[in-house]
C-alpha cells in the first residue's frame, strides 16, 4: 500500500547471553501508516522496547526487514543515510537520564540542529527558543539544566528535542509512564496537537491500557516477542479475541462503573510471565491461558486476519480460518 | 482503649537544607480504625512517604524533624517512644512492604534466613529453632508461593519480581501485626501479575483483620484495595471519605482534577491535567496548598489554610468551597 510509512516484516532480534539465546523479539510483522498512531502494548519481557530500538536503528535486527518510506533501513543506525536518521525520532521513557545533566537546555535542543544542518548557525538560539516555545516553556529555560526541572517539564524538552529535526516517524517509548497523573494528560494533549499541525506518524509503546484507548488509532498486543493480537482501537476494545488480550484487559484497576461495564468478564490471571530464554513451546500463553486445549502446546498458532484489519495469534478463536489457509497453503 | 489502632493529628515535619527549611507536611490527621483498609493517594512528592516514615519512626533525622503533632498506635505516641519500645513496635505492631521488592531484600541471604530473622526479633515468647521454621514456611504458604520449602532455601535473584514482592507480603504478615503499611507494594509489577498480588492482598487481610495503610498514586488501584480514602497534596490532606463517596461524589478541586485527568478505558480522548505543577517547599503558597493551580480559588483561599472539615457523613474536605456546609451541590 501507498501510504503505510513504515513496514516491518518477520522482525527477529535475538541476544546471546550465557544462560542461553534470548529471543525478545520473534517475528514481527505490522504496518503503520502515515500519520496515525499504532500503539504496542504487553508487559515487561514481551520485546515492545526492542522492537522501538531495533526501527530506530539501536540494534541491528538478526533477521527481517525494516522499511521506512519505501527505502530498507534493515542495518544498524551506523549505516543509516543521515537524512534518513532525521526523519525518524524516539521519546525515551525516562527524561531524568535520556537528558545529559551537564548540558544546558540550550546545547540539549541545538545538537539535533546542528548535527543535520538546520538552519544557520546565529539563527539557532531563535530556533531553540520556537522550540521551547512549542512544548510550552518559557525561554529563560535555554540556561537551566536538566536537573532544575520537573519531571513533566524534562519530558517536554525531550519531546521538543525530537521535533527539532522536523520528523515523520515519532518513536514513544512509554512517555509518561514515569509521571503523575495530572502531567501525563498535559504532555499527551500536547503530542496530539502535534500530530494534527504536522502530520506526524507515532509508535506509541506503553503498558497502561486505558492511555491506549485514548491515544491509538490502531493496537497490538505482545507477549514473549510475538504479537499476539492486532486491530483498530475500537474492535480491539470492544471485540477482544486472544485470552491473553482479555486476561490484561480484565486486569486493569479502573475508577468509573461505565469503564467497569466495557472490561471483558474477569478472568482470573494466573501463573507467572515465562523466561523469555525458555520461551514455552507452541502458543507461548499456553500456560496461563484458561481456554487451552491440546494443540496449544504443540503447534505454534499462526497471526492470522479473523476480519478485515484484526488479526489474532490463536488456535482455539481463529481455529476455523487457520484450517482453511492450511488447506488453500496445501493446494 | 480507644477505637482506632492509629490515629495522626496535626503533624508537621521540616527537612533543613542549606537554602532554608523544606516545609513538607503541613498538618496531617488521619484515622485508621481496626480492620479497616485505608488508600491514601497523592502525586509524586507529596509527603507520601515522608508521612509513612514518621509512623515508623524511621526518618532521617537531621536533616528532618518532626515540629508538631502526635501519631497514636494503640493510644502510645510513637513520637515519644523510646528505641526499645519503636524496636518491637516495628516488628509485631506496624509491617511494612515496600515498592521495590528488589531493593527491600537483601541479595546475600537466603529467603529463609530473612524471614526467621524477623520472627525471631517479633517473637514475644521465645521460638526454638524447629517453631520458627515451621512459622517460616507456613508464611510462604499462605502467600501461594509454590513449594514453600524450597522458597526458603532460594535466594531472592532466583524469584520473579512477583514472587519477591509475594515473599515481602509473607514477612510482613508473619509476625501477625496490628497494622500494616503498604507503600506502591504493586507499582513495579506487571497488570497481571498486579491484579493477583492485589487479589492476594486483599485476602489476606481480611481473613487476619489487618488494619492497612495502602499508599499509592493510582486511583484505580485504590478503589480495589481500601474502604476509606485519603487523597494528599503537597503535605496536607485534602479530602477523606469511603471509597463509595470519594470516587462517585469528589469534592476537592484537586480530587476531581485528578479523577478527570485519568485516561478513561471508555475512550473519548484525554481530558485536560492539572495546570501547573507541585509547590516548592521552601516557599509554599500560603493558605490552601492548592490555590495557585486551582480553578475555583478565591480571595480568602490565600489567607488562611482550610481545616477538614465535615460536609456529611464519612466525608471531609479542606476546602472553603464546602466550608462547613454539607449541602453545597
Amino acid at each position: 500500500m501507498s501510504n503505510d510509512l513504515l513496514i516491518v516484516e518477520n522482525l527477529q532480534k535475538f541476544f546471546v547471553t550465557s544462560r542461553g539465546t534470548v529471543r525478545a523479539v520473534d517475528d514481527v510483522s505490522f504496518t503503520v501508516k502515515e500519520g496515525e498512531t499504532l500503539g504496542i502494548v504487553g508487559e515487561s519481557g514481551s520485546g515492545k522496547s526492542t522492537v522501538a530500538y531495533t526501527i530506530i536503528g539501536l540494534h541491528a535486527p538478526t533477521g527481517g526487514r525494516v522499511t521506512f518510506d519505501g527505502k530498507d533501513m534493515s542495518t544498524g543506525i551506523s549505516k543509516r543515510p543521515r537524512s534518513l536518521k532525521r526523519l525518524l525520532q524516539i521519546v525515551f521513557q525516562d527524561p531524568g537520564t535520556s537528558l545529559n545533566p551537564r548540558r544546558t537546555i540550550e546545547q540539549i535542543l541545538s545538537l539535533p540542529l546542528q548535527v543535520h544542518g538546520v538552519g544557520t548557525r546565529r539563527g539557532r538560539r531563535n530556533s531553540v527558543i520556537e522550540l521551547l516555545k512549542r512544548v510550552e516553556l518559557p525561554a529563560n529555560y535555554l540556561f537551566k539544566s536538566p536537573h532544575a526541572l520537573g519531571g513533566g517539564e524534562r519530558q517536554m524538552v525531550a519531546i521538543a528535542r525530537a521535533l527539532a529535526t522536523d520528523p515523520r516517524l515519532m518513536i514513544l517509548d512509554e512517555p509518561t509512564s514515569a509521571l503523575d497523573v495530572s502531567i501525563q494528560a498535559k504532555i499527551i494533549n500536547m503530542l496530539c496537537g502535534f500530530q494534527d499541525d504536522m502530520n506526524l506518524t507515532y509508535l506509541f509503546i506503553t503498558h497502561d491500557l486505558s492511555l491506549m484507548r485514548n491515544v491509538a488509532s490502531r493496537v497490538a498486543i505482545m507477549y514473549l516477542g510475538k504479537v499476539y493480537e492486532l486491530a483498530s482501537t475500537d474492535e480491539f476494545f470492544e471485540r477482544p479475541l486472544q485470552p491473553y488480550t482479555k486476561m490484561l484487559l480484565s486486569s486493569i484497576p479502573v475508577v468509573l462503573p461505565e469503564e467497569e461495564a466495557v472490561k471483558p468478564p474477569l478472568i482470573v490471571s494466573e501463573g507467572e510471565i515465562p523466561s523469555p530464554v525458555n520461551v514455552p513451546p507452541g502458543c507461548a500463553f499456553h500456560t496461563r491461558c484458561p481456554e487451552m486445549h491440546e494443540d496449544c502446546d504443540a503447534d505454534e498458532p499462526r497471526l492470522v486476519e479473523v476480519k478485515e484489519g484484526h488479526f489474532v495469534r490463536c488456535h482455539k478463536c481463529a481455529a476455523p480460518i487457520v484450517a482453511e489457509s492450511a488447506a488453500a497453503g496445501k493446494e | 482503649m480507644s477505637d482506632h489502632v492509629l490515629r495522626i493529628a496535626d503533624l508537621h515535619v521540616e527537612f533543613k537544607v542549606f537554602e532554608g527549611r523544606l516545609k513538607v507536611l503541613n498538618g496531617i490527621y488521619m484515622d485508621v480504625g481496626p480492620g479497616a483498609r485505608v488508600g491514601l493517594v497523592g502525586e509524586a512528592g507529596c509527603g507520601k512517604t515522608t508521612m509513612m516514615r514518621c509512623i515508623l519512626g524511621i526518618l532521617q533525622s537531621p536533616p528532618g524533624k518532626i515540629t508538631n503533632g502526635t501519631i497514636l498506635f494503640h493510644d502510645q505516641n510513637i513520637l515519644k517512644m523510646s528505641q526499645a519500645n519503636l524496636q518491637r513496635m516495628r516488628g509485631g505492631g506496624i509491617s511494612m512492604i515496600f515498592q521495590d521488592p528488589v531493593a527491600a531484600l537483601n541479595p546475600v541471604f537466603t529467603v529463609g534466613d530473612q524471614l526467621t530473622s524477623v520472627i525471631r526479633y517479633a517473637a514475644t515468647k521465645k521460638m526454638d529453632k524447629k517453631q520458627i521454621r515451621r512459622r517460616a514456611i507456613k508464611a510462604l504458604g499462605d502467600v501461594q508461593l509454590p513449594d514453600p520449602d524450597r522458597m526458603f532455601a532460594s535466594y531472592p535473584v532466583q524469584l520473579s519480581g512477583g514472587m519477591r514482592q509475594r515473599v515481602c507480603i509473607a514477612m510482613a504478615l508473619a509476625t501477625e501485626p496490628k497494622l500494616m503499611i503498604a507503600d506502591e507494594p504493586t507499582t513495579a509489577l506487571d497488570v497481571t501479575i498486579q491484579a493477583q498480588v492485589l487479589r492476594l492482598l486483599n485476602a489476606l487481610v481480611e481473613e487476619r483483620s489487618t488494619s492497612v495503610i495502602f499508599i499509592t498514586h493510582s486511583l484505580g488501584v485504590v478503589k480495589e484495595m481500601a474502604d476509606w480514602v485519603y487523597v494528599m497534596y503537597a503535605g496536607n490532606i485534602v479530602e477523606g471519605a469511603t471509597k463509595e463517596i470519594l470516587f462517585e461524589r469528589p469534592l476537592h478541586p484537586y480530587t476531581r482534577g485528578l479523577l478527570g485527568a485519568l485516561p478513561k478505558l471508555t475512550g473519548g480522548g484525554m481530558a485536560e491535567g492539572i495546570p501547573g505543577r507541585i509547590p516548592d517547599y521552601l516557599n509554599p503558597p500560603t493558605g490552601c496548598r492548592f490555590n495557585p493551580r486551582c480553578s475555583r480559588a478565591m480571595q480568602m483561599c490565600s489567607g488562611d489554610r482550610p481545616g477538614l472539615s465535615e460536609v456529611g457523613p464519612d466525608h471531609r474536605v479542606a476546602c472553603y468551597l464546602y466550608g462547613g456546609d454539607a449541602n453545597v451541590e
